[in-house]
């Protein structure tokens, strides 16, 4: 009995705010709610709006490049890192000390750091520029066309970290007589990482691409800091579309399909990846 | 047709062969030592190997490439304006002055306060301390009546809660407005404490489910022979032997609290504000002169809460926040 009693906040959270709040935004989501929700079913409407208009069109393509290129790197580079201090290295703690400590600074503090350094007046630009390259341009933050690759740089920095602890945990968990049978045969370093101990590590692989995606599509803060969507709307981010259009234009319609298209990407990420990882244990 | 391709399909084996032949040359005779001197370490004395320059050469490389952002805080934060003109950002301070933390933390302006950061400071930790607590021990009781007690439907709103995780916030955010409207709390300080239990809850919930169930059962039987109850098990057994995953679970909850910034700019108002939205509001307000300097050492002022966690408590943080990424 009091068992039950203990877990109401559980049911609560779980009943109102997850079920019940994702299902109030889907269904509002078909509404004309504009200033405050209100139930006047528009259909489909809020959702041709969102699809015609440039910012959201932006804002999808700027996560699709952050996502894939930010997914790729962090796993190539996380992994590349694991893999050289799990040599037996003397100082390896102090290295993943050095590694990991941008995971504990917040999203505003790494994209305002990442801010001055990219900024072209006095940051990378302007000390390349006054060592004799008068023509160096490295102006990421106020080139509309580059601006994404600008807010990557300080998003690897940020997690990159955190993939090499993940995928060092994953090393230290495969057997040393693997090694040393692939020593025996004569097979080389690399070729033992690609074919043999990377096709091992397949669940942490899995783990560390849900943990990325997952992460890039709440992406806010990091733009909010370093260029605040700008220059224009060049470096718009779904979640910030949602946090505008719910907070700053009061169009309440447009935030509520916005973040329901944002539960349909997570859906088609993370269900396949459910799907693989729990349904095929239960046959298996 | 057939011929070329079959051709080129062979040559391109060649060329991989070929590619692949001198890195495995160069790598064997290392191989090689490394087999006749055993599994258990390299040969002494050869320090300088060229396997270990490029292995210590590329990390000290990339490590110096993570450290150069919080040089170049701390170095931009002790120069005065006018070196930061001239100068170079790399460049140490050729006069160290404080005037820059002062200001970022009593003086710096947001809108019409200008009180600095301080009042952020102490806003985070007005936010902080009530939210770790009230988080903690909620998914404390609720791992704890989840791994011993196994009531009717608890594995269905434990799958909910663990699913909820994946939602992306922006979801639940006007919902949550509406309801901390209706009561009263919307723009409190309560209000996102009780945000912060809410979305802290299914990370904790799991890690303390998967921790108490790993306690022997035994213990927990003898218990209920003694004729102990649900609390008086949970507060005399339960939570003095779980004391590690207490501290990994406040680590958690401390960093993650305190970098938040979406929740602190929805559910408060300007004088309310947490530390990381008044340090956004400093540094990226449009108006008066930019003051890089003042803007530097109020960065680092707002990170220094987590950094010195992250510091002070090393492995644990690796543990709570690989215990946090593998939610599944």
């Amino acid at each position: 009995m009091s068992a039950k009693v203990a877990a109401i906040p559980m049911i609560a959270t779980a009943l109102c705010v997850f079920v019940g709040g994702t299902v109030w935004t889907v269904v509002y989501s078909f509404t004309s709610s504009k200033l405050l929700p209100k139930e006047k079913f528009v259909g489909l409407s809020q959702y041709e709006r969102l699809w015609g208009s440039s910012k959201w069109l932006i804002s999808i393509e700027n996560l699709a490049i952050y996502g894939v290129l930010s997914l790729i790197f962090a796993l190539v580079i996380g992994f590349v890192l694991a893999a050289l201090l799990d040599q037996k290295i003397r100082f390896e703690d102090t290295f993943r000390t050095i590694l990991l400590y941008p995971f504990a600074l917040s999203f505003i503090v790494t994209g305002l750091a990442w801010q001055w350094i990219l900024n072209p007046d006095f940051g990378v630009q302007h000390v390349v520029r006054s060592m004799g390259f008068e023509s160096f341009a490295f102006d990421p933050l106020y080139n509309s066309d580059i601006v994404i690759y600008g807010v990557l740089i300080a998003g690897l920095w940020h997690e990159t970290g955190l993939i090499m602890c993940l995928m060092l945990a994953g090393l230290r968990g495969i057997d040393e007589d693997i090694w040393k049978a692939a020593r025996i045969d004569g097979i080389p370093m690399w070729k033992t990482y690609l074919y043999i101990v990377i096709p091992m590590m397949r669940g942490i692989f899995i783990t560390a691409i849900v943990l990325i995606a997952s992460g890039i599509i709440k992406v806010y803060d990091l733009i909010i800091a370093q260029t605040g969507g700008g220059p224009g709307i060049s470096s718009e981010v779904p979640a910030k579309y949602v946090y505008d259009a719910m907070f700053l234009s009061q169009n309440l319609g447009q935030g509520f399909a916005a973040s329901t298209m944002m539960l349909l990407t997570v859906i088609i990420i993370v269900v396949p990846w459910a799907y693989l990882e729990f349904g095929g244990k239960r046959r298996g | 047709m057939g011929n070329p391709i079959k051709n080129a399909s062979v040559v391109n084996l060649d060329t991989r062969r070929m590619t692949a032949f001198p890195t495995s040359t160069t790598t064997q005779p290392l191989n090689a030592q490394e087999e006749m001197v055993g599994p258990q370490g390299r040969k002494p004395g050869k320090i300088l190997s060229r396997r270990n320059i490029f292995i210590y050469g590329t990390l000290t490389l990339v490590a110096l490439y993570y450290l150069l952002p919080l040089y170049v805080m701390v170095v931009t934060s002790l120069k005065g304006m006018p070196e930061i003109r001239l100068g170079n950002i790399f460049s140490p301070p050729l006069e160290v002055t404080f005037q820059p933390w002062v200001k970022a933390w009593s003086e710096a302006c947001t809108g019409l306060n200008c009180d600095g950061l301080s009042r952020g400071f102490w806003n985070s930790v007005k936010i902080l301390i009530p939210s770790v607590i009230l988080s903690i021990s909620i998914a404390s009781v609720n791992g704890y009546a989840l791994a011993n007690w196994r009531f009717k439907g608890a594995e269905t709103f434990f799958t909910i809660l663990i699913v909820g995780a994946f939602i992306p916030y922006q979801v639940m955010i006007y919902p949550i407005v509406i309801m901390l409207r209706e009561v009263g709390l919307y723009g409190s300080l309560t209000g996102l404490v009780l945000v912060h239990s809410v979305f802290g809850m299914p990370i904790l919930t799991l890690l303390f489910r998967n921790y108490f169930s790993s306690v022997p059962q035994e213990l927990f039987k003898a218990a209920r022979v003694d004729g102990a109850g649900f609390w008086a098990i949970y507060f005399r057994i339960m939570v003095p032997m779980s004391l590690p995953i207490f501290v990994v679970a406040m680590i958690l909850q401390v960093t993650g609290i305190w970098n938040d910034f979406l929740f602190g700019v929805i559910y408060t108002k300007p004088d309310l504000y947490p530390m990381t939205v008044q340090l956004n509001n400093i540094v990226n307000s449009t108006q008066g002169v930019k003051e890089y300097n003042v803007n530097m050492a109020a960065t680092i002022l707002t990170g220094l809460v987590p950094l010195t966690i992250y510091f002070i408590s090393g492995k644990l943080f690796v543990r709570g926040i690989a215990a946090g990424a593998v939610k599944g």
